[in-house]
């Protein structure tokens, strides 16, 4: 990963990252990575499960050691710096870590209090989150839904004023709506200044995020930012709509160009492997094509790679394929 | 209630004390149909799914499964039926044939045709090599597209698949669609819940519950044709957020 370009880390960014690795017996979980996140930007990690994110996001908050590679947050380093750093970052981790025999606002109160603070003295800075809770402030966190869980986990990693937080995988496994809520109070956050890491394996969040890193079997496939990475797709790529959905996959995967052929939605992409190719002369081919195989009906257009499309191009395999 | 419905719900209510989880919902499924089943977090998905697979009694109303009344068959619904989640599937502390021998033998499969099914199953996956290693050992997608076979182990009628592409890669993701359309065309009715939105376009058709009641229920063209949506993002999110007040009590 090339960081030409990106120098003096202690000072302009909130986070550097050079060359870090981390091995668990035989997983390379993390395989000598390096970005930069600028202070008061959303950064997002986008990967699926696996990809390392969770390795990455415990070492940038001083929970374990890199094998590897150095890594500054907030200008001081993760390893030498840790008990300085502690107190300035939130962290919210990916598995529901409240305690859930504890009701809301105990949880509160006693994450406030590890940080020597109390509820009382940040409630301004939580109270936009905190208000859509607060009338279930007597009940158990463990009883709340998922999308209440999550805005009390960020309360809770927020109550001590970090100047950058940690979220990973804050939006699994919750609704598309409740996603777009958290998303929003995301967007409030960096609006008062907060530098925010985030990790999601929902492709489509990508762009609620400044700059993206497209992060895969511990090694990260692209920076920049959401609509930059779509625009270097290497390949002419294809929306093709019609009925018999599967059928239609099949036929296009006999085309002998046919580099990828992939359901969207209602929308099937397709990516042919005549790199330079006008899209247009493509999709002609590829609509006679399809005539012939009888899908007379198809509709077939160029169209423009979004982060989903970027991600399996650059991923080529599937997770855990034979190479 | 028709008779050859793989899965027919009729007023299938569920109360929890004083909270409503299922409040009389009625549908049917048909066979070899892949049905998306959606709904936000606590509109009662899982509660629902529970009752169907024969796994909580319900307070009122009833439902037949492969034919079979749930409650009073419950026995004979569990052995025609697959099911999966993402949060339990697999044994992970066991070997992948190890685990695929388990429930061949937990659904009544002879040694024989677990053998041969194994044999076959590791072929089509293209697993035949790790056959050999611990579940724990294997990536997410293949843990999950594992699980879905061995949920297929004993060609049920019908398979509940729950939240089964949960934290995927984007292309496991829709290799394990094309296991899915592989098995509905094969005869077996499919029943999904998902939060990936795209997936709901993929289904031959969907419901949306809200609050314990299906606010809406049919193929992904008729829906967004009904909710002026240009996707079933925006039918999803128009749905929940017509319920905010109440939806946000829905807590389980």
């Amino acid at each position: 990963m090339s960081v030409a370009g990106e120098r003096d880390p202690s000072t302009e960014n909130a986070v550097a990252v050079d060359g870090v690795a981390k091995r668990f017996g035989k997983v390379q979980a993390l395989d000598g990575i390096s970005f930069t996140v600028a202070l008061g930007e959303i950064f997002g990690f986008i990967g699926p499960d696996g990809a390392g994110k969770t390795t990455l996001f415990r070492i940038l908050t001083t929970l374990i050691l890199p094998d590897a590679g150095t890594a500054r947050v907030l200008g001081l380093d993760v390893v030498r710096d840790l008990w300085a750093l502690r107190t300035r970052v939130g962290y919210m981790p990916g598995r529901f870590s409240l305690y859930p025999d504890l009701s809301v606002e105990e949880n509160l109160a006693f994450f406030a209090s590890v940080f020597g603070t109390t509820l009382k003295a940040q409630y301004d800075l939580i109270a936009p989150i905190y208000r859509q809770i607060e009338e279930f402030r007597e009940r158990r966190a463990g009883a709340l839904s998922g999308g209440m869980k999550q805005k009390l986990a960020l309360c809770c990693a927020l109550v001590h004023r970090p100047e950058i937080l940690f979220l990973d995988e804050p939006t699994t496994g919750v609704d598309a709506v409740s996603r777009r809520e958290f998303w929003d109070l995301l967007g409030e956050l960096r609006a008062g200044g907060l530098t925010i890491v985030v990790s999601t394996p929902y492709m489509e969040e990508a762009g609620r995020c400044d700059r993206v890193a497209l992060i895969a079997s511990g090694r990260i496939l692209d920076v920049d930012a959401p609509g930059a990475i779509g625009g270097r797709y290497p390949l002419p790529l294809l929306a093709v709509r019609g009925s018999r959905r599967f059928e239609l996959i099949q036929a296009l995967r006999k085309h002998p160009h046919a580099r990828s052929v992939y359901p969207f939605g209602d929308e099937l992409h397709y990516t042919d492997d005549r790199e330079g190719a006008g899209a247009d002369e493509v999709a002609s081919d590829i609509a006679a094509w399809l005539t012939a195989e009888g899908f007379a009906d198809a509709r077939v257009e160029p169209m423009r790679a979004g982060i989903e499309d970027s991600f399996m191009a650059l991923m080529g395999t599937p997770e855990g394929a034979a190479a | 209630m028709s008779a050859d419905a793989a899965v027919e719900a009729h007023a299938l209510t569920r109360r929890f004390g004083a909270f409503t989880a299922v409040d009389a919902i009625s549908f049917s499924v048909a066979q070899g149909e892949v049905f998306g089943f959606l709904g936000a977090n606590g509109a009662g998905k899982t509660t629902a799914i529970r009752m169907l697979t024969g796994l909580l009694a319900p307070t009122s109303g009833e439902a037949r499964v492969a034919g079979r009344d749930v409650f009073t068959q419950a026995e004979e619904v569990k052995r025609r039926i697959g099911y999966m989640s993402q949060r339990f599937s697999l044994y992970e502390d066991l070997t992948v044939r190890e685990n695929i021998t388990l429930y061949g033998g937990i659904y009544g499969l002879a040694d024989r045709q677990i053998a041969e099914r194994a044999d076959r199953l590791l072929h089509t996956l293209g697993f035949t090599h790790a056959a050999g290693d611990l579940v724990r050992s294997l990536p997410l997608g293949w843990r999950q597209k594992l699980a879905f076979s061995v949920a297929m182990i004993h060609q049920p009628e019908i398979v509940f698949l729950d939240e089964p592409t949960g934290g995927v890669d984007p292309i496991t993701r829709r290799q394990f669609w094309e296991m899915i359309y592989a098995a509905a065309a094969g005869g077996t009715t499919v029943f999904v819940t998902t939060h990936y939105m795209d997936e709901a376009e993929y289904c031959d058709r969907v419901s949306i519950m809200v609050a314990g009641r299906i606010a809406a229920l049919g193929t992904p063209d008729e829906l967004k044709r009904k909710f002026e949506a240009a996707s079933m993002d925006e039918v999803f999110v128009r749905l929940a957020r017509s319920n905010e007040g109440g939806g946000k009590e829905a807590a389980a």
